[in-house]
């Protein structure tokens, strides 16, 4: 009862507020979609509630003091400066207060973590800097990329309606079954967060950690890494899509026939990986991969088409550039970052950046 | 507390000041370490500024417009590192320097020569984060935390990043030490502990912190070293390191780091509210209890850092209820000052101002980090911009406000000269506005979802942080008015009165004219 009442006072002043003062700005959580994120919503709203009376009480009596008790106004000072049963009151109160917060956010907690009797398990893997999705009932197994061009992020084009939460493959599950998820990453950590499934967990390389929701209505739900993984930490969204039951059978047998093409298990690389498979594109990979610090000539790397910086490359051989661009040198990081390239990948780009900056 | 002896001019034939460079190279005095600590802090507290405007003029708009994304991970990174071991800590040791000795009667403090070490090892630091900028591959785009293993992927600024971070911690521990042995051995007679200014019981505490943490912070950078280069896989997985095991070290030292920053801010604050309210701080033990208690708990607490890596749920409820307590004694702090203020003859000068806008924005810094406490609350909201909005109102509205009161209510004693009241508030009320312009809508951007640390967001981001990116330009040109108020009041300050506060009643307002001689307290005063 307090718990709807706290929702409902809550979700009025925030709504009264939002829409006065701010347009559609959005001041509190995203709405929810899982049993999990509605208890949170109403745990959060509470707190803020108790806060807020706390608040009012505390700086009413300052404000009061403020206003009543100035020199300016001739109020003497009292001498007053000690009293225990005052001090005892004021620590035993906001003790209560916490314990009557800390039953709630227990139930909370232990609902929260409970990852049991999942009905589907998704493996998901960060990498600098993409997410690779395994369904580990299924044989489902793909990487998923931002799909916002580059274009819009250097502003050179309009930005689109769901600019940098998109992606060219989206994590796909069934509405109504617990989706249990393992995160671990490749590389460094990332975290896997969609905030409408009230869901974070840390990606640790070396370690498996999980975490699970159960989605209540199909809708396409976006999120993005939420933990500092290098310069492409902004550029890694999580999309969701949540079908129903048989959309998803249908989904995973369209996946099978996919991923039993001649690309099968080879690790494809990036949007362009996949189908590349056969005849490696170096420009394809340049654009996914290489850009990022070839582009601008960063951390030393030499800028493409600058033929002064890369005349002397040129001139150690070719076999050389490809040893270093597939095994790293100096700050130049293995297949530039991406693990997931092959070897002739690899050798393909080093020639189309080589043909380019002659 | 009077005291019956303390007139300079009994021994002002003493009172030689060196003048020149060297002066300050070589001084053992006190009040000109303090002094250069200060200025240091101001000189960082630019430089770290500056590093936010980079940071919020890329995020005025949404696309990458004025910096590439490494070079806004470096910003964060260094912004994080100057302002936490640049600005805010060193400006409170200079607080320390200036008043503990004057605090308590004693002529300087314990070890004088070691104080000048302490500062001077700063600069060397400073110069080590600035150069980190500028060799091949840039600064270090990890975050302050410096978490593995993307530090193990850095260019060479993480190697000088680590080795500033060792000498910023070798100068906070000998600071600490100095301040220890003053407090404990240089009392003047009759100054008994629980006789000492709060502002003296903040900073013995926060020494202990310190000295307590430093040396874990120093092992945890040692170990990135040697992962580093020495391939030691404490944390690299790929050597069957664990990279939340650094998490766990660094967070041991970086909760107690909170409270090493507001500590001594709680203890201005507990200085000014009395003096302006012409009462004594109401609840004195129980204000000395509360900051204890908050220190021993800072130590048990640190993996409310940590609710996302997966630690077991018993670790989880643990942490959550640990942290939910500090709580407690932070309320029984606020509510002290209340009712010191409560029938008080208040009045409000710049100083008082300050000190108004720390509790009422720190209060709801605390409550934020009382939702933030809350474990499933907490996943939600964990690394977006709610944290960034929370450690904001602690450390600027708290630990910054605190400052800039401290400075306005003693610049007139460390001058001699009274800054100028209108301009004094005039600062207040354009860094209030601006600070609260900034921060205040950045709790929406963080509950809607925006991560921390990210150069570019979607669009349903983007009227708050254009919001918040011009309230960040005020609220740093704002404090260009600070440079302008000293400095004038240094030139062109009327001259300030021994007691300048009316209700100014510790030992360097009672005990000491104004300005203060260059030697003060060669004879211990007597305090009743």
């Amino acid at each position: 009862m307090i718990r709807r009442s706290a929702r409902a006072l809550g979700a009025v002043l925030l709504f009264a507020w939002a829409h006065l003062a701010f347009g559609e700005m959005r001041l509190n959580l995203q709405d929810q979609k899982t049993a999990i994120g509605h208890a949170v919503y109403d745990l959060h709203n509470i707190i803020v509630l108790i806060c807020l009376v706390i608040f009012i009480v505390v700086f009413g009596a300052m404000f009061y003091a403020i206003v009543k008790h100035r020199k300016s106004v001739g109020h003497q000072a009292a001498h007053f400066h000690e009293n225990t049963t005052v001090e005892v009151v004021w620590t035993v109160i906001p003790f209560l207060i916490l314990l009557g917060m800390a039953y709630p956010a227990t139930k909370t907690l232990l609902a929260e973590r409970d990852t049991s009797a999942p009905d589907l398990t998704i493996k998901v893997t960060g990498y600098q800097w993409k997410w690779k999705y395994d369904y580990l009932q299924e044989d489902v197994s793909f990487y998923s990329n931002l799909s916002t061009p580059r274009a819009q992020i250097q502003n050179q084009e309009p930005k689109g309606e769901h600019y940098l939460l998109e992606v060219d493959r989206e994590m796909v599950v069934p509405v109504g079954k617990k989706v249990r998820i393992l995160t671990t990453a490749g590389d460094v950590l990332h975290a896997w967060y969609v905030p409408q499934l009230a869901v974070k967990q840390d990606a640790i390389p070396g370690f498996v950690r999980d975490t699970w929701f159960r989605v209540e209505e199909p809708g396409v739900y976006r999120g993005q890494c939420a933990e500092l993984c290098g310069k492409e930490h902004g550029y890694m969204p999580i999309v969701v899509r949540a079908v129903s039951e048989d959309e998803y059978k249908k989904w995973v047998g369209e996946q099978k026939a996919k991923t039993a093409g001649p690309a099968a298990g080879a690790a494809p690389a990036g949007a362009a990986g996949g189908a590349m498979a056969a005849a490696p594109d170096g420009k394809a990979t340049y654009e996914q991969v290489c850009q990022a610090c070839h582009a601008a000539g960063l951390a030393g790397a030499p800028k493409i088409g600058d033929a002064a910086a890369w005349t002397p490359r040129i001139g150690k051989g070719v076999q050389t550039l490809y040893d270093h661009a597939i095994h790293g040198f100096n700050l130049m990081p293995a297949k530039g970052g991406n693990p997931n390239l092959t070897d002739e990948q690899v050798k393909a780009t080093v020639d189309f950046m080589v043909s380019a900056s002659k | 507390m009077e005291a019956t002896h303390g007139h300079a001019h009994d021994h002002g034939h003493h009172d030689h000041v060196p003048s020149g460079i060297m002066r300050w190279v070589t001084t053992t005095n006190h009040k000109d370490i303090g002094t250069m600590y200060l200025w240091f802090s101001f000189a960082m507290f630019m430089l770290g500024g500056a590093m936010a405007m980079v940071i919020r003029a890329e995020l005025f708009r949404p696309g990458l417009q004025i910096v590439n994304p490494e070079f806004f991970n470096s910003m964060t990174t260094y912004h994080g590192l100057i302002m936490v071991f640049g600005a805010i800590m060193p400006a409170f040791v200079g607080f320390a320097n200036w008043l503990i000795p004057m605090q308590i009667g004693a002529p300087d403090m314990a070890f004088p020569r070691m104080n000048n070490w302490s500062f001077w090892l700063l600069p060397p630091a400073a110069l080590l984060l600035v150069i980190a900028q500028f060799v091949p591959g840039g600064g270090a785009g990890v975050g302050w935390t410096l978490y593995p293993p993307l530090t193990i992927q850095q260019g060479m600024s993480m190697d000088l990043t680590i080795f500033a971070v060792h000498i910023l911690g070798m100068s906070s521990i000998m600071g600490s030490i100095n301040i220890i042995t003053t407090l404990l051995n240089l009392r003047a007679p009759g100054m008994t502990m629980m006789k000492m200014p709060l502002f003296c019981w903040t900073w013995l505490i926060t020494a202990y912190l310190l000295i307590a943490v430093m040396p874990v912070l120093a092992g945890a950078v040692t170990m990135l070293l040697t992962d580093r280069h020495f391939d030691t896989h404490f944390f690299n997985p790929a050597g069957g390191g664990d990279p939340v095991l650094f998490q766990h070290i660094f967070w041991f030292f970086g909760h107690p780091e909170v409270y090493v920053i507001a500590i001594p801010a709680f203890g201005v604050i507990s200085q000014v509210i009395p003096a302006f309210s012409r009462k004594p701080l109401f609840g004195y033990t129980s204000m000395v209890y509360a900051t204890a208690s908050i220190a021993i708990l800072s130590f048990l607490v640190w993996a409310h850092h940590m609710y996302t890596v997966g630690m077991p749920v018993q670790a989880q409820l643990y942490f959550m209820f640990a942290t939910m307590l500090i709580a407690v004694p932070t309320g029984v702090k606020v509510f002290n000052w209340v009712a010191t203020m409560w029938k008080g003859a208040l009045s409000f000068e710049t100083p008082m101002l300050f000190a108004l806008g720390f509790l009422f924005l720190f209060t709801m810094g605390g409550f934020t980090g009382l939702v933030l406490s809350i474990t499933p609350v907490d996943v939600q909201l964990h690394d977006t911009y709610y944290v960034v909005a929370h450690f904001h109102y602690v450390m600027v509205a708290g630990a910054l406000f605190s400052a800039f009161a401290g400075i306005y209510f003693w610049l007139p004693k460390w001058t001699g000269k009274m800054y100028d009241e209108t301009l004094g508030k005039w600062h207040f009320w354009l860094s209030f506005i601006f600070f609260n312009l900034t921060f205040f809508v950045q709790h929406f951007l963080g509950l809607a979802g925006m991560p921390r640390r990210i150069p570019d967001y979607s669009l349903q981001f983007a009227d708050f942080n254009m919001i918040s990116s011009i309230g960040a330009f005020g609220f740093g040109l704002s404090q260009l008015l600070l440079l302008y108020v000293v400095l004038k009041t240094i030139s062109s300050g009327e001259k300030a009165s021994q007691k300048q506060w009316e209700g100014a009643d510790s030992l360097e307002w009672t005990a000491l004219p104004t300005p203060v001689p260059y030697h003060s307290f060669e004879k211990p005063p007597v305090v009743k």
